[in-house]
């Protein structure tokens, strides 16, 4: 699509399950409906891949439904502000798009918390959802040794997928201890189907050690990672990879949602009943109101879907669904609570800000981000504190007070967009 | 993902299976460096979702691509390590 301008009743911003969810609830009213999306591809990161080659059926139901519901997929359309209420203004590889909405869904999913420590800024030292994202478009992983590190569910199912492509997974170590995760597991048979998923995937993984109580301390390497030290607090050891790939829980994309003016509660975005946050219209579902997977986003985005058209029969019938997933949200994130030793493994000279290389040290002689950010420059590069900003709110508690646009870099070209809006809106007013 | 796409990276040409990344692309040459950090350190993809910019590559003369979000044209010429 080479428009640059477009005006739909109901937009949504991402293609994950919750976006895509919304989208197909927001349909059946025969409204007009938009998914903007970052990626060339659907189905957000947990369904990466799934477009071109289905392997699991829950991404083939909800992406073959998206394709029926009528809806447009403005892809590879990455929204960086809001020049005024009610239009997104985002990057395009040709030229910026700006989208008018009546309703708008955010979806916009979470990222991986990032935990400095020495040696993690070395080529091979990765997220563990990230390196599985990259896997499924084609990173050779086959033959590599790697340690899986962190916590969660996701650690097993990163590691099964990784040794599906040719792995070979040294060791999983997962932070949280042991009874706390024998106590999710049981906490699970709430939800037979996760169950079944875990079943099959630790059948999978037999054989690979998986250490309960155990984190990383440091990679090892010159221009590549070569091995990681690991600890269970009392004794530490090395083992040889070519990957490390860690992953410490979720951390919400909630940059958009507070540059729209919605209020966060807990860090994450507080909706109410209907998902429709503070800002009147603007509806938020999925990861960013709290870390719940897939089956909670997919109830979210149908809710915010019906609701954006006002079908309230809908959205009620839904709600004891919602409910149950938001027991399972909160049962997994009391079961995978980051462990106090993990705040304190960066050394001074570790970096914190990998965009500006400001190192640790330099970094928590400040008060507070701001502070932190005037003085230094971390959180002012490429990626906009969204790796050092999360890091540092973890080990600090800092937070992030403030988002200012462009939420997403940005060409100089695209931005002047923002200062010449008026009368670009103006026009687009009058073409429609 | 049957037909192969032909792409240079570093100016090394290789060929890929359609639906890979350009990162992909470049880890399959063997360059594990995909940009310099300010203070000259090697840096390769770390959040694999668009986020933290560190596999950020020149694509057809473009600075700053994504290459973990970007998929594998024929004809790319991807630069690395700049």
């Amino acid at each position: 699509m080479s428009e640059r301008v477009f005006h739909f009743e109901i937009v949504i911003v991402g293609a994950g399950p919750a976006g895509l969810a919304a989208a197909c609830a927001a349909a059946e009213s025969g409204k007009r409906v938009a998914v903007v999306d970052d990626t060339p591809w659907l189905g957000g990161q947990i369904w990466r891949g799934q477009q071109a080659k289905f392997s699991n059926a829950q991404a083939r139901e909800w992406i073959e439904k998206f394709r029926k519901s009528g809806a447009t997929l403005l892809d590879r359309t990455s929204v960086m502000a809001s020049p005024e209420r009610g239009v997104l203004l985002a990057e395009y590889p040709e030229a910026p798009r700006m989208i008018r909405w009546e309703k708008l869904i955010l979806a916009t999913g979470a990222r991986e918390l990032f935990l400095p420590f020495p040696g993690w800024t070395l080529p091979g030292v990765g997220g563990a959802g990230g390196l599985q994202a990259l896997v499924k478009n084609g990173w050779p992983v086959a033959g590599k040794k790697v340690v899986v590190a962190g916590t969660g569910p996701l650690l097993l199912a990163v590691a099964d997928g990784l040794k599906q492509h040719g792995a070979k997974i040294i060791s999983i170590a997962e932070q949280a201890p042991f009874s706390r995760v024998a106590g999710f597991g049981l906490k699970l048979l709430a939800h037979p189907e996760k169950v079944l998923q875990g079943v099959g995937i630790k059948s999978r993984l037999l054989g690979v050690p998986y250490r309960c109580g155990a984190w990383p301390v440091k990679a090892d390497g010159s221009d590549q990672v070569r091995g990681v030290t690991l600890t269970d607090g009392r004794k530490t050891w090395t083992e040889e990879c070519d990957v490390l790939a860690c992953g410490f829980n979720l951390v919400p994309n909630v940059e958009l949602p507070l540059a729209l003016g919605c209020e966060l509660s807990g860090g994450f975005v507080r909706v109410d009943q209907w998902q429709e946050t503070g800002v009147k219209k603007i509806f938020c579902a999925g990861e960013p109101t709290g870390i719940g997977g897939a089956d909670c986003a997919l109830v979210e985005g149908l809710i915010a879907g019906y609701a954006a058209c006002d079908c309230h029969d809908e959205v009620v019938k839904l709600f004891g669904k919602r409910d149950s997933w938001h027991q399972f949200r909160a049962t997994l994130a009391e079961a995978f609570a980051l462990r106090g030793e993990l705040k304190s493994l960066a050394a001074d000279d570790t970096l914190l800000c990998r965009c500006e290389d400001v190192t640790f040290g330099r970094v928590r002689q400040f008060a507070g981000w701001r502070d932190a950010k005037l003085q230094t420059r971390c959180g002012m590069g490429a990626c906009q504190g969204r790796v050092c900003g999360a890091a540092a709110k973890t080990i600090f508690g800092w937070g992030m007070e403030s988002v200012r646009p462009p939420v997403f870099p940005a060409r100089i070209s695209s931005l002047m967009t923002i200062s010449s809006n008026s009368t670009t809106i103006a026009k687009t007013n009058q073409k429609l | 993902m049957s037909e192969s796409i032909q792409l240079r990276v570093n100016g090394k040409t290789i060929s890929v299976p359609s639906g890979t990344i350009v990162a992909a692309a470049v880890a399959m040459t063997g360059e594990t460096r995909f940009r310099k950090s300010v203070f000259g350190q090697p840096r390769g993809p770390l959040c694999g979702m668009g986020i933290c910019m560190e596999c950020r590559v020149t694509i057809n003369g473009q600075l700053h691509c994504r290459s973990c979000q970007t998929l594998c044209e024929e004809g790319m010429e991807v630069r690395a390590d700049e």
